[in-house]
């Protein structure tokens, strides 16, 4: 019986797990989108987010805008500027991910 | 030599003077700076590699191919260029967080600096070698300091006819005492005459077009010409004319064509030119755009590896090399002038951001940001010859730039 308890939670942990992976990225996944923050949103955005071409993306710049609006952003991009979409490169998790690392100032 | 046989020909008691001495002139080194011994020797073969992410710069020795100095403490570097003093002893860091430093070459250390905006994007310096300007986002304008001293001589609101404020790009120097800058938002250019520093003259020319991104000026200080993001196309003013009149060039050079997202802005720093060719990056295409500089017609487009970033022709024009944006950053490719042929394509490394030629064009330095090193290149085998540790290298910066108009 213990047996067969242990394996249902083996079973249970694998599928919670999967279920979190597709959620949100892992935590290799969360280090090459703060890479990719760092050091290419910053050719427009800054190193420290004070903005530059492209607007600031402190939490304080960022806390009356729609998170959707946010993702939106980052995946489509905003025609008329040189915001480019990063669709294909990025999922939807990644941008969401993105945009609560930016709310939180992670890395800062 | 004199100094050792002086020593050896007294006696003991001036032997201890002489260490007494040597032990103050020690003192006083420490007391100074870390790197307070400073070199004795030209500064024409150095320069400046920044390393973007750490608020760093390496002076680096182009003949030996290594590294001097490390100087630290220069703030956001994420989009930083630098330009010399007219005796190549200094160079002029401009940052993104708007801080502008001074960096001795000599003795590898700061030398001044100040916050003079809270952000900025490039800088230029006169033609006399006594003012340095620097370009800003926030707020937008221009404000020109004193080269020695670093003190505030000037300052160049870039407000448009509405009274907004405007970014500035592609601020360069002019032969006239002149800088010229582009409004981003604006979409103006101005000529600013600091003959007279304290009252500087500024000449506007509007409706240029949409989303001016970058500008440069030609080697003979005539032509200032100005790349749009927000349409296909440039502008060219001919600084040589008393009543210059802005002229569209090369213009909706991508028709027919889908533009691609831009994932980097091009950048028009430096002039790729060869004979009477120019080449020049295609915004949101895999192109190198040739340009007749007589007819200001296009010559021709080089299909590519990506989308071009920097275009730049060696010293001399034989060869042009190109970089490009992510996420195909991981190549180079060198361009013949005459056949207008890719012959041959690098792969330094993972994001390679910058070429900096050595001065006449023996070797290209290129800098690598994701394998943290910096790759030099034989530009006639296009084999490589060494390469330096650097810690996210960006921007990379010779001496002999100090003796250029508009770099």
């Amino acid at each position: 019986m213990r047996m067969t308890f242990d394996t249902l939670l083996l079973i249970m942990t694998a599928a919670g797990m999967a279920a979190t992976a597709g959620a949100a990225p892992d935590s290799a996944r969360q280090s090459e989108l703060l890479y990719l923050l760092n050091q290419d949103c910053s050719a427009c955005h800054g190193m420290t987010r004070k903005g530059g071409l492209g607007p600031p993306l402190l939490p304080s710049s960022l806390r009356d805008r729609p998170t959707r609006l946010l993702v939106t952003t980052i995946l489509d991009g905003r025609p008329g500027t040189p915001m480019p979409p990063w669709r294909g490169e990025l999922s939807e998790q990644d941008a969401q991910w993105l945009v609560e690392a930016l709310r939180r100032g992670e890395g800062l | 030599m004199a100094g050792g046989s002086l020593a050896q020909g007294r006696g003991p008691v001036n032997h201890s003077v002489s260490a007494r001495l040597w032990l103050a002139i020690l003192l006083l080194a420490v007391a100074q700076s870390p790197s307070a011994a400073c070199l004795l020797r030209g500064t024409g073969d150095l320069g400046v590699v920044i390393e973007r992410a750490s608020g760093s710069v390496q002076v680096v020795d182009t003949t030996a191919r290594s590294s001097l100095f490390r100087v630290t403490g220069l703030g956001d570097l994420s989009h930083a260029s630098v330009v010399f003093s007219r005796d190549a002893r200094y160079a002029y860091v401009f940052g993104r967080d708007g801080g502008l430093s001074k960096i001795d070459l000599l003795c590898g250390r700061l030398d001044k600096r100040v916050m003079q905006a809270g952000n900025s994007i490039g800088g230029a310096i006169s033609q006399d070698g006594r003012l340095v300007a620097v370009s800003n986002y926030t707020p937008g304008g221009v404000k020109v300091f004193d080269a020695a001293t670093l003190d505030q001589v000037a300052d160049l609101p870039a407000l448009d006819d509405k009274g907004h404020s405007s970014k500035v790009v592609g601020l360069v120097d002019a032969p006239g005492q002149r800088f010229v800058y582009t409004l981003y938002d604006a979409g103006e250019i101005r000529i600013a005459d600091m003959s007279d520093p304290h009252a500087p003259k500024v000449e506007r020319f509007r409706d240029i077009g949409r989303q001016p991104y970058d500008a440069l000026i030609t080697p003979d200080g005539r032509n200032y010409i100005a790349g749009l993001f927000g349409e296909d196309g440039l502008v060219r003013l001919d600084l040589w004319q008393d009543k210059p009149v802005p002229q569209r060039i090369l213009d909706h050079y991508g028709r027919g064509e889908k533009k691609l997202p831009v994932y980097k802005m091009p950048h028009l720093e430096g002039w790729a030119v060869a004979g009477r060719r120019i080449f020049l990056p295609a915004v949101g295409h895999h192109e190198v755009l040739v340009m007749d500089s007589d007819s200001w017609q296009e010559a021709g487009r080089i299909p590519v590896h990506g989308q071009p970033v920097f275009v730049e022709a060696e010293p001399g024009g034989r060869h042009v090399w190109v970089n490009f944006a992510h996420p195909l950053n991981d190549t180079v490719q060198v361009i013949d002038t005459q056949t207008l042929k890719v012959i041959a394509t690098l792969k330094p490394g993972k994001a390679v951001l910058h070429m900096e030629f050595a001065p006449r064009g023996a070797a290209v330095w290129v800098s690598v940001r994701d394998d943290d090193v910096v790759r030099i290149y034989d530009t006639t085998t296009f084999r490589e010859l060494a390469h330096l540790p650097a810690e996210k290298p960006s921007g990379i910066f010779f001496t002999d730039r100090a003796h250029r108009v508009g770099l």
